[in-house]
């Protein structure tokens, strides 16, 4: 990958943003992902050059952060909640549900994330970001066919308004 | 003192909350005038005379009094940065997604009265990387107040200037506690630092930096208005003010409130313009006040009747008001299950830094997971509470010890020391018996 030329100003200004370049290593890795979808090692070695640092640096910090896919992941993020509020209100049985569900379709990437802050309406779900909850497993489904169809669209990761 | 909502901090969110996050709506409800007024009073006068009057304290989970922490940066060394912790990642809060969403010219007109008053002309919002709206919303109310002159060069003809980036987080719970929030900021893993050097000392990019929560910095506009005195007329002893509780889980009317200081967790729970009671009109079994690092109560009336009141909960039972989340659990929830919970929480969010917590934590998670799926042995408990006690000894009797660099280790070892106290025989009884609630591994 190469940032695309918009991208690429984007980073630009991003970078010159902090006093010191390296800050910049999550924001060009967000960049990134949101441009094609995950957090390639050619990316990686593209923010090295960007940040003066070595390529080896920025895996060393982004592979702390459970948010980069340091492999290829569906072009739909979905991250359902199972912390402790979302746990009693039917978040572990979504999540199964979900797993269940889209197991063959590659289009769709299902993940067991942290408490989302959006416990008032457990349980939670977030699809490339975007927050939705109060579920159940029929509405949930519906919500990602609607942006498999293209219906919804999230603001970041591949195809979103971002990228 | 009643328990309604005393609406400061949430008074353009629930007014306008059809156009609360734009610079009109802002504007046409009072956006920016704290500003105008803090800039006619003069810096000296915001930190130590009205900020300190108020008695405000910290509302990210700590509760250390703001103004004390400003006075900490050594005078005449510059440049100095303040950063934002808009990291919310503690289970079950949700109140700084709401400001962050719904009001953010509330939060930037607290960051320039802040960096007004401390003198940084660079601020950091370090935000957590999930929430792409609040990101979203941020970045545009920036955008808009810098074209209105509230930020930028020569703030409303004052002579001062101020920049805000925003910095998104990318996943990492750990990023909330302040030194590993500046370690990410500088483009690292987010590991915790050694303290000292304090962050007002040698922060970011080892400058004198003051790192304070949205919640905290959302309320200066009020404190600079109102005036220090009058805000601190609001709430009880030193838990002055109002704060935002995040109330989730069997009460009837889920929800984040704002509330006066002072008033009990039944207030809270049961008042129909607050929790609503419990569904069903169940009894509540448990409860975890301050969010899930906090050590819980349960459904007794010495509990219930207790006032949120920082220093009282802390004191009398070594429980804390934390972030502001309250969990409410209702008789049919296994509180075995809900520590697994916690426990794999914690497990998973430890950096790795400090032994005791890397191992600590992970060895927790394994124990209750067994006792959950009925494999428990008798003596689980007290193996669990050995494990506690190596990374926090003296974990019954708070304020507890730690031999780990950070707060996460202690925070890990609450639920223990939870059941300890009030579930050890439903804990032993599943040693006992066969599985209770099947749960899957993952």
């Amino acid at each position: 990958m190469t940032f695309t030329t918009k991208n690429l100003e984007r980073a630009r200004t991003i970078v010159a943003s902090y006093p010191r370049p390296k800050s910049a290593v999550l924001p060009l890795a967000h960049l990134a992902q949101d441009q094609d979808g995950w957090l390639s090692p050619e990316a990686m070695r593209e923010i090295a050059l960007m940040t003066g640092i070595e390529p080896a640096e920025v895996l060393g910090t982004c592979s702390f952060y459970t948010m980069f896919k340091r492999d290829p992941v569906g072009r739909l993020v979905v991250s359902v909640c199972t912390n402790v509020t979302c746990l009693v209100t039917g978040g572990p049985e979504l999540l199964e549900h979900l797993v269940d569900r889209y197991s063959d379709d590659d289009e769709v990437f299902v993940e067991e994330v942290e408490c989302l802050a959006s416990c008032d309406g457990a349980p939670a779900m977030q699809v490339n970001y975007e927050f939705h909850d109060g579920l159940t497993t029929a509405s949930a489904e519906d919500i990602i066919e609607a942006y498999k169809r293209g219906e919804l669209v999230a603001r970041g990761t591949s195809g979103g308004r971002l990228s | 003192m009643s328990a309604v909502e005393t609406r400061i901090i949430t008074k353009r969110i629930r007014d306008r909350a059809e156009d609360s996050w734009t610079i009109d709506g802002a504007l046409a409800s009072g956006a920016y005038e704290g500003l105008k007024k803090a800039i006619a009073i003069g810096r000296d006068a915001i930190g130590q005379e009205q900020v300190k009057a108020s008695g405000l304290r910290g509302r990210g989970g700590a509760g250390f009094p703001t103004a004390t922490k400003w006075s900490f940066l050594p005078e005449a060394s510059f440049p100095r940065y303040l950063v934002i912790n808009a990291d919310e990642g503690e289970p079950s809060t949700f109140k700084d997604r709401m400001l962050l969403e719904a009001d953010p010219h509330q939060l930037i007109e607290g960051i320039v009265i802040a960096a007004y008053a401390i003198e940084c002309n660079l601020a950091f919002i370090y935000l957590r990387g999930e929430f792409a709206l609040g990101y979203e919303r941020l970045v545009d109310a920036i955008a808009a107040a810098h074209a209105k002159g509230f930020l930028g060069s020569n703030i409303l003809g004052s002579g001062f200037d101020l920049e805000i980036v925003v910095h998104r987080g990318a996943g990492a719970y750990i990023c909330g506690e302040e030194t590993a929030l500046l370690e990410s900021l500088e483009g690292e893993r987010g590991m915790p630092r050694i303290r000292p050097p304090f962050p007002a000392i040698e922060g970011l990019y080892a400058k004198p930096t003051v790192v304070n929560n949205v919640e905290t910095i959302s309320t200066l506009p009020h404190i600079v208005l109102m005036g220090g005195d009058e805000y601190a007329k609001l709430g009880v002893n030193r838990s002055t003010g109002t704060r935002l509780f995040s109330l989730s889980g069997h009460v009837k009317r889920p929800g984040n409130y704002e509330v006066e200081l002072g008033i009990t967790f039944r207030d809270l729970l049961y008042s129909p313009e607050l929790g609503g009671g419990i569904r069903e009109d169940r009894a509540v079994k448990f409860f975890i006040p301050g969010g899930a690092s906090s050590q819980w109560l349960i459904g007794s009336d010495e509990h219930l009747d207790a006032p949120l009141d920082m220093d009282y909960v802390q004191q009398t039972f070594g429980v804390m008001l934390g972030s502001g989340a309250v969990m409410v659990y209702d008789e049919t929830v296994n509180p075995v299950l809900v520590a697994w919970r916690l426990a794999k929480f914690f497990a998973h969010e430890s950096c790795g830094k400090c032994t005791p917590c890397r191992e600590g934590t992970g060895w927790i998670e394994k124990v209750l997971f067994r006792i959950v799926n009925g494999h428990g042995r008798p003596q689980d408990l007290d193996m669990l509470f050995d494990v506690c006690e190596s990374i926090s000894p003296g974990v019954m009797n708070a304020p507890f010890t730690q031999t780990t660099i950070c707060p996460l280790g202690p925070s890990a070892v609450s639920c223990v020391a939870s059941l300890q106290k009030y579930f050890r025989d439903e804990v032993l009884a599943m040693c006992a018996g066969p599985a209770l609630i099947p749960v899957s591994a993952s």
